[in-house]
């Protein structure tokens, strides 16, 4: 999420592709380090409840998630 | 005659406009810096439907993160409940959740109590631009997913970090009152789907 614009896609692809996944990484490395969040929406399968999981590490995002939303950290209004 | 000579130059025109176009930006950046800095900077084309369309990716977005009667709280009544992750005791997790937030775009996140409607506090949070511009936002929708998805993945850091104040220095609590009897209204006429809990919020 980008203020003023929204939602932009900022990296695809297969993470168990060694290429994508290399490509990924660096992605997510460098959103953090602008200073963004990042967030991963799941779905309990059993109760189908949606939250959303914050990973700090590339590694900590489950397996199967289809996308990584990042957006700006919060701070107090 | 001259008409088809006419239509003849507009398509030379428009067939060297890609050609020229490179040129004579060119040389009105060279003008630009021949003229120094004391000019005024030009203005950055602005699109009209740049927000609007922002909007609609966000909404999509929202929609996609969000179960169904989330999404349609927000649809109808324009905010989302998000219920409050801590217990009184450790046996009352898994029950009715004891306290909700009110999550509205653009606007604090409200803390109520579910079961006498009170209200608790005001939290104001923003999500800024992080490469230091100023005056954009985030589109509503996505403001309130990322409150959402700040709420639901780690509260207390979102908590922390806004500033809390008495509801009412910036919302007003009696329109709050009225979102709360429009939310109980809207939920008298869903099909009845359990009590607002943490599990299934």
């Amino acid at each position: 999420m980008k203020p003023g614009h929204g939602e932009v896609l900022l990296a695809e692809g297969d993470p168990l592709m060694r290429e994508d996944e290399e490509r990924l990484v660096e992605e997510f490395r460098r959103q953090l380090d602008e200073g963004m969040w990042a967030a991963v929406p799941t779905t309990e399968p059993g109760s189908g409840r949606r939250e959303a999981q914050m990973v700090k590490q590339y590694g900590e995002i489950p397996p199967g998630a289809e996308r990584v939303i990042f957006f700006p950290r919060a701070s107090g209004g | 005659m001259i008409l088809a000579l006419l239509v003849l130059a507009l398509v030379g025109l428009a067939l060297a406009g890609p050609l020229l176009a490179p040129v004579i930006s060119r040389k009105r950046a060279e003008r630009a810096a021949k003229r120094g800095s004391g000019d005024l900077p030009e203005l950055a084309f602005y699109d009209p439907g740049r927000e609007r369309r922002a909007e609609l990716r966000a909404r999509e977005l929202l929609r996609s993160c969000v179960n169904d009667e989330e999404w349609g709280m927000y649809r109808d009544l324009g905010f989302i409940r998000v219920a409050g992750r801590h217990a009184r005791r450790d046996a009352d997790r898994g029950q009715a959740a004891v306290y909700a937030y009110l999550v509205y775009p653009h606007k604090p996140i409200v803390a109520y109590l579910p079961g006498t409607g009170r209200l608790l506090s005001e939290y104001c949070v923003e999500f800024p631009d992080m490469s230091g511009a100023t005056g954009s936002r985030l589109p509503a929708s996505d403001d309130v997913l990322a409150k959402w998805m700040a709420l639901t993945s780690d509260e207390d850091r979102v908590i922390s970090r806004a500033n809390m104040h008495l509801v009412g220095r910036q919302l007003d609590p009696a329109r709050v009152r009225r979102d709360l009897w429009r939310l109980a209204e809207w939920e008298r006429r869903r099909p009845r789907r359990g009590e607002l809990s943490s599990g299934t919020q």
